[in-house]
């Protein structure tokens, strides 16, 4: 086995009473790709946090290449070599490629001569890795794919032997990630340390050389990927035996439920997000929306549910219309049946300084079994919330507690009680596993289609691909805001990548 | 990252926070004062001493703390809805014209216990129109609360200006005030209060305000904490894309808190006024609003927490008085600067300590601090 480039002994960080990482060991041998994976929470984000300068282990030592070195701010992990490329790029969107790579690695006040060696640099770093961009091109007009490039060029341009990548495919197309992997793999050759934080199993069994597994801040095992398998880490990132697929009877649809004709929304810049898009879900299937992030799906789930005004179209419900473009608004649309689990449920599905039974009648607060009079009915909401948590196993089972205080998974599950025991006819789900951990994804899978099942209309938004084909009776594709396409759930993984990089959109319009 | 620190237990969070700020206030502020040649331990007794330690001087610290009470709450709803309500001060100055109209229409007619209510709700009327304009303006034009509200501020004084130089003022008068009010525009004392406690009291504006004071106190509580309307109130409060969510009108939930807490900052007229003046004098409220501000930083914007801060802030006006005439050095400037103090390290450098409590919380035991069952931090 080759010399380790990075190792950590020891590690050990507490966030007041919450141990964060508890005694981490982990040796990464030089010249190949390391994966990290782990639930929410499990603590791989602190660990890098802390290989990166971010924070500061409680205890422990790092060595760089067999020599110990001391990080105590991003500068020395630069100056290490170890570069990371972030979830959320740090990225100046109105400064050129060039510009971005030189930025806090000036050699002197004047730009110019930084620029012209840096310029040189890239040129040099094309040719040997294949990471073309063009150099003055500005940040705001590159795709998400080319952004992450050029995070990946401004760590190799200071120097990087050692590179984390957070989470690096979540906002790319299939496609730009098998661009990636390759890049990655050259990077490898070229004698580079990778290593590769990711919650997508899949992506660990393709690309890298060991995995090593977190839960609960703790590394439970470090396996060569060859001699492992995907259930196998699933189960060690658990703790339990995990269903990856879900069961599911054949579709009985019925009625047309909720049918969309023509809608377009545009945003406040009056961009159009949603381009003249159409289409019909019905009771007892569910129809998965697929496509990549920022391709107008936010703003169709948006308008749908009456948050945002549609511009024009129209939307019927049971049969009856609905005002999109004018007065609609999510109290009535509720009364109507139509329940939404929004995509962002830190800001929009809950309200996390709230108690947890104050969360659990968020838009349900005109209903009079929660009321008495203008006063809220305290004993009936904590009854309530007390089941929902009972039946849904929202833990803690706490129900004065805090919502920030619950986990990813468990915040998510206390948003689909209270939708799902509205009893609604239509239900509309965006990125319901995002940020929640394999056992909950599991058993909010099940719940979507226990829902179909009853003889709901489900639409279902996400940007994992697995989920949508896993659980969809029917596959639309969003591309720049139109649909390009709709699927069977039978379909490749090959052919909706390609409908949502928007390859037979294009042809068309030629 | 989730919340790399857990919460503290409701005790220190609410009693050794706050008191930690304040004797740190409090030694900075002794340092001003040893600064300019005086003995900051012999002025904290004065301090103390001219506040609480003799019935005169309760007296006087509770009928400040009225207003304050009236102020704070005032700013404590609007911060529930996620508004910030510097218009507490012209607010409040309006509430006076109704006090006034009220009380000069009807003190020759009515007992003070049937003008009182009928001033109750004149002030808290025009409290709440003067602040339902710049709470329309956000609502439907998104002008700026804060800038508003000031600039309204500055209306209101115009406004009292006008009317006490002129039609409010009795002819030949050369005062810019109201004429004073008759026994039926004259609150009640409760002063007797105090005095059952075997305290003396000469004369103290102590009146039954502060009894009005306390109870809307407890209807903030219920409103906030116990009705649908203050749910929607704070989850538009906490985010204003979970309320849209929600189906609560944005429009007409920034209307209403911005209307009751301009009801509650007029109210606050009817203490200087037929509490304690008998007439409605310019400037009567004379920076009450802004110290509103804040008692609902310091009182957590909760009424408990209002009614402490108000008690706290009567207290330095009283003492700081005290001191100003028992210490020739320290002018009423220097009380300004030990308000600005407590200001500064209660409300905003509230957080400054906090962490270093809660490693000392959690390290000393972390049972308390309900984080068995909570999961890792990290993520």
């Amino acid at each position: 086995m080759a010399e380790a480039a990075i190792e950590l002994i020891g590690i050990n960080k507490s966030f007041g009473a919450v141990q964060a990482n508890r005694d981490i060991n982990l040796e990464v041998a030089r010249g190949t790709i390391h994966g990290i994976v782990g639930e929410n929470g499990a603590g791989k984000s602190t660990l890098m946090s802390i290989l990166y300068g971010f924070y500061q282990a409680d205890s422990g030592e790092i060595r760089v290449n067999g020599k110990p070195a001391t990080i105590k701010t991003s500068n020395d992990a630069i100056t290490a070599g170890i570069g990371m490329v972030h979830q959320h790029f740090m990225l100046v969107d109105n400064f050129t490629v060039l510009e971005n790579v030189i930025l806090g690695a000036e050699s002197n006040a004047l730009l110019k001569s930084s620029i012209a060696k840096a310029r040189s640099e890239l040129i040099r770093l094309e040719r040997e890795y294949g990471l073309q961009v063009n150099p003055d091109a500005l940040i705001e007009e590159l795709p998400v794919g080319l952004q992450q490039r050029v995070e990946i060029l401004k760590a190799l341009y200071r120097g990087a032997e050692i590179l984390i990548l957070d989470e690096p495919t979540g906002v790319l197309t299939p496609a730009e990630a098998d661009h990636l992997f390759r890049i990655l793999g050259q990077l490898k050759e070229q004698g580079k340390t990778i290593v590769l934080i990711t919650h997508k199993l899949r992506e660990i069994m393709a690309i890298t050389d060991s995995v090593s597994v977190m839960r609960q801040g703790t590394i439970v095992a470090t396996r060569e990927t060859k001699k492992t398998t995907v259930e196998e880490l699933a189960e060690l990132m658990v703790g339990r035996r995990v269903l990856l697929r879900v069961e599911k009877d054949a579709m009985q649809a019925e009625g047309v439920k909720l049918s969309v004709k023509n809608l377009t929304v545009k945003d406040l810049r009056g961009v159009t997000m949603v381009d003249d898009v159409s289409f019909d879900v019905r009771a007892g299937e569910i129809v998965g929306i697929a496509g990549v992030a920022g391709n107008g799906q936010s703003e169709l789930l948006e308008a749908i549910s009456g948050i945002r005004k549609a511009v024009s179209g129209s939307v019927t419900l049971d049969g009856k219309p609905i005002d999109l473009t004018g007065a609609a608004d999510p109290g009535e649309l509720r009364e109507r049946g139509l329940a939404h689990v929004p995509e962002d449920r830190h800001h929009v599905g809950l309200v996390l300084a709230f108690e947890e039974n104050e969360n659990s009648i968020l838009g349900y607060q005109d209903d009079e079994q929660y009321l008495k009079g203008p006063f809220l009915n305290i004993d009936a909401i904590q009854k309530d919330a007390r089941d929902k948590i009972e039946k849904y196993d929202i833990r803690p089972a706490n129900c004065r507690l805090k919502t920030a205080n619950f986990s990813g998974g468990n915040q998510q599950k206390i948003v689909l009680a209270r939708e799902i025991e509205q009893d609604p006819g239509v239900l509309i789900v965006g990125q319901p596993t995002r940020g929640v951990d394999v056992g909950a994804i599991e058993f909010i899978h099940k719940r979507l289609i226990a829902m179909r099942d009853a003889g709901k209309a489900v639409l279902l938004v996400s940007v994992e691909l697995d989920e949508i084909r896993s659980l969809s009776d029917r596959i639309l594709v969003m591309f720049a805001g139109r649909i390009v396409g709709e699927r069977g759930s039978d379909t490749t993984e090959g052919e909706l990548g390609l409908l949502m990089a928007g390859v037979e959109h294009k042809e068309a319009a030629e | 990252m989730s919340t790399p620190y857990a919460k503290l237990p409701g005790w220190a969070d609410y009693g050794l926070i706050p008191l930690i700020n304040l004797l740190v206030a409090f030694v900075v502020a002794g340092f001003v004062v040893l600064l300019v040649g005086e003995n900051p331990f012999r002025a904290a007794v004065i301090l103390v001493e001219g506040a609480f330690g003799r019935g005169q001087g309760i007296a006087f610290t509770l009928f400040y703390a009225t207003t304050f009470i009236f102020t704070g709450l005032s700013v404590a709803v609007a911060v529930h809805c996620g508004l910030f309500n510097i218009g507490t001060e012209g607010q409040a100055y309006i509430g006076g014209l109704g006090v006034a109209v009220v009380c000069l229409v009807f003190d020759s007619v009515t007992p003070w216990w049937i003008t009182f209510p009928i001033a109750i709700v004149a002030s808290a009327v025009m409290g709440a129109l003067w602040a339902l304009i710049p709470a329309y303006l956000q609502a439907k034009r998104g002008s700026h609360i804060v800038i508003t509200t000031i600039m309204f501020n500055f209306i209101a004084a115009s406004t009292m200006v006008f009317f006490l130089v002129g039609a409010l003022k009795p002819a030949g008068s050369q005062a810019p005030q109201t004429r004073n009010f008759l026994e039926g525009g004259q609150l009640p004392k409760l002063n007797w209060i105090i005095e059952l406690f075997g305290a003396k009291i000469r004369s103290a504006p102590f009146n039954v305000s502060f009894l009005l004071a306390l109870l809307m106190a407890w209807l903030v509580w219920l409103l906030i904490w116990r009705t649908k309307l203050g749910y929607e109130m704070r989850t538009y409060g906490h985010s204003p894309k979970a309320a849209k969510y929600a189906g609560i009108s944005e429009t007409r939930i920034i209307i209403i808190a911005m209307m009751i807490s301009g009801a509650l900052a007029g109210m606050m007229a009817l203490n200087p006024t037929m509490g304690d003046q008998h007439n409605v004098a310019i400037d009567f409220v004379s920076g009450a609003g802004y110290v509103g501000i804040a008692v609902a930083l310091m009182g957590r914007s909760h009424p408990v927490g209002i009614v402490l801060a108000a008690i706290l802030f009567g207290a330095l006006y009283q003492g700081g008085a005290e001191l100003a005439f028992e210490m020739p050095a320290i002018s009423r400037d220097m009380i300004v600067i030990i308000q600005g103090l407590v200001i500064l390290f209660a409300g905003a450098l509230e957080h400054m300590f906090r962490p270093y409590i809660q490693v000392l919380f959690a390290s000393v035991s972390p049972k308390s601090m309900g984080m068995a069952a909570a999961k890792g931090g990290g993520g």
